[in-house]
């Protein structure tokens, strides 16, 4: 196992080096340039900010970006000059979203199983129909919709709990009740086919035999089987989430990273670009393998020697 | 001959039946499933509404008048839905019903067309990669996972950018490849699996030893029995590019304005959101209409997994 991992360690630095290098030669390719905001500019001066980011020397760009976020110095935005993209920008960002997405995630997950588990352990019935109608509604409008109706009734109505913002404990339900619908609505989904899956087999019909109660064969010999399959979800899933949501961030007002990648994209800030596709991919990575170190720990047949 | 009992019935109930073919059979469990034949009527319905409001589009133009979508009415803006605007009208004065019927078309469209760009790219790309093999296999696997590693936003974004500015056709045309470029992937993935699954098939090596060449085995052997995955996975492909776009419109990249889709409706209806005066009718009836197609959507792709893998169900 320890073999598995540290080989798949090794595995992460060219992974990483070949995303890292597409996404540079993309963001070169990309039409539109990132000082063509600035109008009007002398020319000298546009030189020199071209200079300052290396933008005229693109191998040199190239291996200088790499090694600045590598050894997480960082360089400056080109957006905001004044600020390092790492220490002033992703630095701060990073800890609100990875807790946004931590609460998220969790409750995605709670809601999501208990719901499959309930409508698999009776399908058919009017707890089988009401979680999966609650679970299609998830998947079925756009999340700024989601988000914009749980802002409006919770906060603007109601007025129970507060607009936007980061800070105390009560502005962070509402973000999180929105960032978890989707995973949450898919996580009941995928329990719910794998559990009519398991509930078929042999073994549970053995446990039940003996005399086991249906509680644990429910959540002990059956749940433990059905739930490898969100295992499988959960991986790039906990990436996502965790780089947080622009449309979250955006309606509740969150200083989360999230916004940093659609806004270094549309304005072809280059550090911020392959400093957010970095921490993308880092993630999703150790979240792959976390996610089959995992599968071995829940599944004893599953080796990896 | 003529002196032979007649069959009983019980010995005509237990002759086989002549056989019938996997589509068929599959088509069978799929009328039988009341769910996915209701996801069916609401799209058809949707469907048709959408047409309509193409068709009264066009009728305005031929007759000379401004297109109902766009045309801004005299006198106090937004009303709520009335007789002479059923579905109100927004602050523009502009007929909330066209702008709904007219947003149709253009989210089913990217939808459609995402659908058909994933299955035309991911079908070729997987079958290719699951065929072939070897270092193939693994070059066009690998390019696969890289593009799932970006962040799928950049993507798009880039992809976007390369058609800005250029008229409002080849902005439309420009958003319909983006998101199909991103959605090819997941088709990419399934069909190569199944692919590496068929091609150690023993009717395969029949084929093969029958000296079918490897055109004719992929499309006569292999295609025919990907169908029924491809036909899932494009139907679970519209109702996430539909939403895609929604996510666009909110950023401000989708479709560019006068023209309207169900997501930017929403989202400019989430945006007038505010506590002193309610405009519901704004966000009701375009997110009723997109929550009522992708529930279809959804239906449908279920209903289609279950009748062609009954295994599964």
């Amino acid at each position: 196992m320890l073999h598995y991992i540290l080989r798949r360690l090794l595995y992460f630095i060219p992974t990483l080096v070949i995303i890292y290098t597409v996404a540079f030669l993309l963001m070169r390719a990309a039409p539109g340039s990132p000082f063509a905001q600035e109008k009007g500019l002398p020319p000298e001066v546009l030189q020199a900010r071209a200079e300052k980011y290396y933008a005229d020397r693109p191998l040199y760009q190239y291996f200088r970006y790499a090694w600045d976020l590598a050894t997480l110095r960082g360089t400056p935005s080109i957006r905001y000059p004044e600020r390092n993209v790492v220490r002033d920008i992703l630095g701060p960002a990073f800890p609100v979203s990875l807790a946004l997405g931590l609460c998220a995630l969790s409750l995605a997950v709670a809601v999501g199983t208990a719901a499959g588990v309930a409508s698999a352990a009776r399908p058919r019935s009017l707890t089988d129909y009401a979680a999966m109608a609650g679970a299609l509604v998830g998947v079925s409008q756009p999340s700024f919709v989601i988000a914009g109706l749980l802002l409006a009734v919770f906060s603007l109505w109601l007025r129970w709990l507060p607009v936007g913002g980061w800070g105390r404990p009560s502005q962070l339900i509402l973000p999180a009740l929105a960032l978890a619908a989707l995973p949450a609505a898919y996580i009941a989904r995928l329990v719910r086919t794998a559990m009519l899956d398991v509930l078929s087999a042999d073994f549970i019909r053995t446990a039940r035999a003996k005399g086991l109660r249906r509680r644990t064969v429910l959540l002990d010999h059956a749940l433990r089987n059905a739930w490898l399959p969100v295992l499988g979800y959960l991986g790039p899933a906990a990436a996502a989430v965790f780089t947080g949501s622009f449309v979250v961030e955006k309606i509740f007002a969150i200083p989360g990273v999230g916004q940093h990648f659609v806004d270094s994209a549309l304005h072809r800030d280059h550090p911020l670009i392959l400093a957010t596709v970095l921490l993308y991919a880092v993630l999703l990575v150790a979240f792959n393998l976390a996610v089959d170190v995992a599968y071995a720990w829940f599944d004893p047949r599953i080796r990896y020697d | 001959m003529t002196d032979s009992p007649p069959e009983s019935a019980a010995a005509q109930r237990a002759r086989p039946r002549p056989a019938l073919s996997p589509a068929r059979l599959a088509m069978r469990r799929f009328l039988r499933n009341r769910l996915a034949l209701a996801g069916l009527g609401i799209l058809a319905l949707v469907f048709a509404a959408s047409l309509a409001g193409l068709v009264w589009d066009r009728w305005a133009v031929w007759s000379g008048c401004e297109p109902p979508y766009r045309e801004q009415l005299p006198g106090v803006h937004p009303q709520p839905p009335g007789w002479v605007h059923p579905f109100g009208t927004d602050p523009l004065g502009r007929d909330l019903l066209a702008r709904t019927l007219l947003g149709g078309c253009v989210s089913l469209g990217v939808g459609l067309a995402a659908a058909t760009v994933s299955v035309a790219v991911g079908t070729v790309w997987g079958t290719v990669a699951g065929y072939l093999g070897r270092g193939t296999d693994t070059l066009l696997m690998r390019i696969v996972d890289i593009l799932y590693g970006l962040p799928y936003i950049l993507l798009v974004i880039l992809l976007l950018v390369l058609f800005e500015e250029r008229g409002v056709a080849l902005r439309v045309a420009a958003l319909f490849l983006a998101i199909g470029g991103v959605s090819w992937l997941t088709m990419a993935r399934v069909v190569r699996g199944q692919v590496l699954a068929l091609r150690e098939a023993e009717f395969i090596q029949a084929a093969r030893a029958l000296g079918s060449g490897p055109a004719r085995i992929i499309f006569r052997e292999i295609l025919p029995n990907l169908a029924g995955t491809i036909l899932v996975c494009a139907t679970l492909t519209v109702p996430l590019a539909i939403l895609q776009e929604s996510f666009l419109s909110f950023l401000g990249l989708g479709i560019p304005p006068p023209l309207a889709s169900w997501g930017t409706l929403a989202s400019d209806a989430v945006g007038a959101l505010n506590p002193v005066q309610t405009y519901w009718w704004l966000l009701a009836f375009p997110c009723a209409l997109l929550g009522a197609t992708l529930l279809g959507l959804n239906f449908v792709g279920d209903g289609l997994r279950d009748a062609f893998d009954p295994r599964a169900s």
